[in-house]
């Protein structure tokens, strides 16, 4: 029996030390790797750790991902979560005070900034700042063509069913030297209310001259046609027939064609530096108070202004939060993602465009505040 | 009091169902309320309801329900004679060491999942459908249209109603049969004379299963069909018809308030459709009987 319990301490003893001399080796890791890697900010600061929540559009839950990979390989104690559940979901999830932040893909309404200054912002105020450029691709399928010049008016008549053939006069117009084929053409839209949409037909009604008589509208203003449900759906479809046309996340478009917008004999081919550009080109909303970022994208940029059908996705946040563990770590994190670090890891993942570098510097400013 | 013990189990069993049944109802009702009193304008702040222009959410439900019914009908004019020839083929004509081999083909299709069913006619049918709708003066490439979705569904309720009433029909009594054939009957005329009327109630409650099976699915239409709004009766145009299930599967993930309580309101009508269906069925059943 005296033995037994000897053992025991012995035991215990033994597990003690040994916890002890783990947590030492962990805590001389982190901090070696700390000193070793100026660049490790965010890890500097260190401690953040706990559980976090955030909820929003579903175009940048694949950056997020990268982020939270990234991010998390230096906070390994921060364990993010965040809820694809769309955009207004996002933006009332933060104004309820269930999340910290929330991705959209648009800009804060009025009545949600009033909503968040009384609720979960508490006593703060909500605001947002831009976090992921997506450039959008038309992307079209006709065998043996890669790629052609379309302006936005021309494009505005397709999608709205004016022109009805790849041969027609206004195409081929644009394209000189390419043989385009008697097909019809089957444009599609997706079925689902989406950014893409949004931002697509955004891009139509400014830069049409008049041509495409919609707002701009999340979900598609004509009834009827072809239609598919998210990224995958649309790229399922055009991929499926010929003569199909369709607007989907550059990342998406693989192997199918993809059409340079542009007008008066200049096109761009989509890209992430192009659409970069695009952004740097755009003016910022003027007026905003409480560090909020919007960017306008200018539609009808003229010729080397860059891609200007893309798409900008927000994270709102508050100016401030009664815990001060939430507050460090919704810093770190926006200032992490928007960093040229954070950005060239989404880049990498997911094709999106690096905000340029005028706007970090705002953004930058904005994040700071954050009390 | 064994027996008691056994009764009264039974008895809240088969209460829990009512029990489940009316709390479904009371739920659906409750979520979709604030969709159901929601004047026009703040409807129209959700933006898939603004762009179908209609004031309320029962005018918005109702293409969905045409679509809906149009699908699953159309649906069970494909499957359920041929399903009726399968399973006579099985019990009557085929030769009997292949007959089991038959049947468990049949009802192996009916332990395939319906997103499998959605990818594979994406896949291979539809590539193979357009030419043939094309002879129609369909234009529709692909053809994400109601008519392939029928297509699908019929494939898909094929098993259910098959094995059915092949059971029903392994069931009719030997007498019956012998008696017919005996008083001459050719083999056509004893299936139509003895075996179809009295696997008759069973041939109905089977098309009924598979009726509800097709107004429910949900990942194939999702799959296959470009949405429309529209009462046509063109099942080869895209963009004209939607039902119930594929809608809010299309818009519930990015819906929030209102949104989602206008979906559980085309939910309730999906619910008071399915209700109505079997009730109507029950009637027939009923009525069937008393003859």
């Amino acid at each position: 029996m005296e033995k037994l319990s000897q053992m025991q301490v012995k035991f215990l003893s033994t597990l003690k030390s040994g916890a002890l001399l783990a947590l030492v080796v962990v805590l001389g890791v982190s901090l070696t790797s700390c000193g070793e890697d100026p660049s490790n900010k965010s890890a500097g600061e260190a401690g953040i750790s706990g559980n976090f929540a955030a909820s929003g559009a579903s175009s940048q839950k694949s950056a997020v991902d990268a982020w939270v990979a990234s991010f998390g390989s230096e906070n390994p104690d921060a364990k993010i979560s965040y809820d694809p559940k769309g955009s207004g979901g996002g933006r009332k999830d933060l104004g309820a005070g269930a999340v910290l932040f929330a991705g959209t893909d648009s800009p804060l309404k009025d009545q949600e900034i009033s909503d968040a200054a009384t609720g979960g912002c508490q006593g703060g105020s909500a605001f947002e700042v831009p976090v992921y450029v997506s450039p959008i691709a038309v992307v079209f399928n006709l065998s043996g063509i890669n790629s052609i010049n379309l302006d936005a008016k021309t494009t505005a008549k397709i999608f709205s069913g004016a022109i009805t053939t790849w041969n027609d006069a206004a195409i081929t117009a644009l394209n000189p030297g390419v043989t385009l084929p008697a097909t019809q053409i089957t444009p599609v839209h997706r079925s689902d209310e989406s950014g893409t949409t949004e931002n697509f037909t955004d891009y139509l009604s400014k830069a049409s001259q008049g041509e495409w008589r919609f707002p701009k509208s999340g979900s598609w203003p004509i009834d009827g046609g072809q239609s598919g449900k998210g990224s995958s759906g649309m790229s399922q479809i055009v991929n499926a027939a010929e003569g199909t046309i369709g607007y989907v996340d550059e990342s998406q478009a693989g192997k199918l064609g993809k059409v340079s917008i542009g007008a008066d004999g200049v096109f761009v081919a989509p890209s992430a530096a192009e659409a970069s550009k695009a952004v740097a080109a755009s003016p910022i909303r003027e007026g905003l108070k409480d560090g909020r970022v919007v960017v306008d994208i200018k539609r009808d940029l003229t010729a080397d202004q860059g891609y200007p059908l893309a798409l900008i996705s927000y994270d709102a946040a508050c100016t401030y939060y009664k815990d001060v563990n939430n507050s460090k770590f919704v810093k770190a994190w926006l200032k992490y993602i928007t960093s040229e670090q954070g950005q060239e890891v989404a880049h990498k993942e997911t094709g999106s465009a690096p905000l340029p570098e005028s706007l970090r510097t705002k953004i930058s400013t904005s994040i700071d505040a954050i009390k | 009091m064994h027996k008691s013990f056994f009764e009264r189990l039974t008895k809240f069993s088969g209460a829990l169902i009512l029990v489940v049944l009316v709390a479904i109802f009371v739920f659906l009702f409750g979520q979709a309320l604030p969709a159901l009193t929601a004047s026009e304008h703040s409807l129209n702040e959700i933006p898939w309801f603004a762009n179908a222009g209609v004031p309320s959410v029962i005018s918005y439900v109702l293409p969905l329900i045409f679509g809906t019914i149009l699908s699953s009908f159309l649906a069970l004019v494909i499957a359920v004679p041929l399903a009726l020839g399968i399973s006579l083929f099985i019990v009557f004509y085929a030769p009997k060491h292949i007959r089991q081999l038959l049947a468990n083909i049949v009802d192996l299709l009916a332990a395939i999942p319906s997103v499998i069913y959605g990818l594979w006619a994406v896949a291979v049918l539809m590539p193979m459908l357009f030419p043939i709708y094309s002879i129609f003066g369909s234009t529709a490439n692909p053809p994400r249209v109601l008519m392939t979705v029928s297509i699908v569904f019929a494939i898909m309720i094929l098993p259910i109603v098959s094995s059915l009433t092949r059971e029903m029909f392994e069931k009719v009594p030997v007498p019956l049969k012998e008696a017919a054939l005996g008083l001459g009957a050719t083999k056509w005329e004893m299936i139509s004379t003895a075996v179809l009327p009295f696997a008759k109630n069973g041939i109905l409650s089977s098309v009924m299963l598979g009726l509800g099976r097709a107004l429910g699915e949900t990942m194939a239409v999702l799959i296959i069909l470009s949405p429309g709004r529209g009462f046509s009766l063109d099942v080869l145009s895209s963009g004209e018809h939607q039902t119930i299930a594929g809608n809010i599967a299309a818009q519930f993930p990015e819906a929030n308030g209102l949104g989602v309580s206008a979906l559980i309101e085309t939910g309730l009508v999906l619910f008071l459709i399915t209700f109505l269906v079997n009730l109507l069925s029950r009637k027939i059943l009923e009525r069937g009987v008393v003859k």
